[in-house]
């Protein structure tokens, strides 16, 4: 758990970090690149785990989390459509972005239930990191309020998957 | 030709009315944020739920003893007629978290 919990703070100091050397508050269109690219980055570690894992329960989360976080993604997609916003690529997101292909490349060694737990450990851990982020950055930030509004929907709807998460990894051990 | 379809429009909730039984009720679960509301809702053999999904994702509503399994899409609502007694615990199945009970009287 401490361990867990350590890696997640690491994580979070690297994404505040990020956004933080942009010296400013975060625009709503980099909101809503960062939001976006947060949901990819679940959907294709989804996607790798739908193929490689072993545990039924596992395969089963990996579904759950294409599905959610696909249909998160379309919202965020027709709401900048509609409010004619375009995301708007950043450090924060590029610095996601760079983490998840080192993690994607990571977890693709693994097999088995090395695989699996590694997977759903990582699905927990990122989960807090993104959930903290929103909290304590990108809901505070955004001015829009349909935007905000969205993340605050994502929000809750990421903190039922870090507790579904939570509850695979428990099954695992 | 417009005072025969206004017979049988007649005729048909004259039908309806007989068909359903005076008792029967309909009750609303909700589907909202991840949280179904009522946690705990009692009902009774032939009322009819409403499942009503607000959120922007799929839910189901899955009965632990396998009674019944609900698809809700989002946005959506779907009824169904309760036709079994008995303390039923369900669940989406999707988002494991969503946990209610349903109590359905004889």
């Amino acid at each position: 758990m401490f361990v867990r919990l350590s890696i997640a703070v690491a994580a979070l100091s690297l994404l505040s970090g990020a956004a933080l050397a942009q010296g400013a508050k975060l625009t709503d269109p980099q909101i809503a690149h960062i939001a976006y690219t947060a949901g990819v980055i679940d959907i294709n570690a989804a996607k790798q785990a739908e193929k490689k894992a072993s545990n039924k329960e596992v395969k089963a989360f990996a579904k759950d989390m294409v599905r959610d976080h696909e249909a998160v993604n379309k919202q965020a997609l027709d709401l900048v459509k509609k409010l004619k916003v375009t995301p708007e690529d950043n450090d924060t997101s590029k610095a996601l972005s760079k983490q998840a292909a080192d993690k994607l490349a990571e977890l693709g060694k693994l097999k088995g239930a090395a695989y699996d737990k590694a997977y759903v450990d990582n699905e927990v851990a990122y989960h807090k990191t993104v959930n903290t982020a929103l909290e304590t950055q990108l809901i505070p930030s955004a001015s829009n309020p349909e935007l905000k509004g969205l993340l605050q929907t994502g929000l809750k709807i990421f903190q039922g998957h870090q507790q579904h998460a939570e509850h695979v990894a428990a099954s695992l051990k | 030709m417009l005072p025969r379809r206004y017979l049988t429009t007649l005729a048909l909730f004259a039908l309806g009315a007989i068909a359903v039984p005076a008792h029967a009720a309909t009750i609303q679960i909700v589907m909202e944020n991840l949280v179904v509301s009522p946690a705990e809702a009692s009902a009774k053999v032939g009322d009819t739920v409403e499942w009503v999904n607000k959120d922007i994702l799929a839910h189901t509503a899955t009965a632990k003893n396998g009674d019944f399994d609900v698809t809700i899409a989002p946005k959506q609502t779907i009824k169904s007629v309760l036709t079994k007694a008995g303390t039923v615990d369900y669940y989406c199945r999707f988002h494991p978290n969503m946990k209610a009970v349903l109590k359905i009287a004889p």
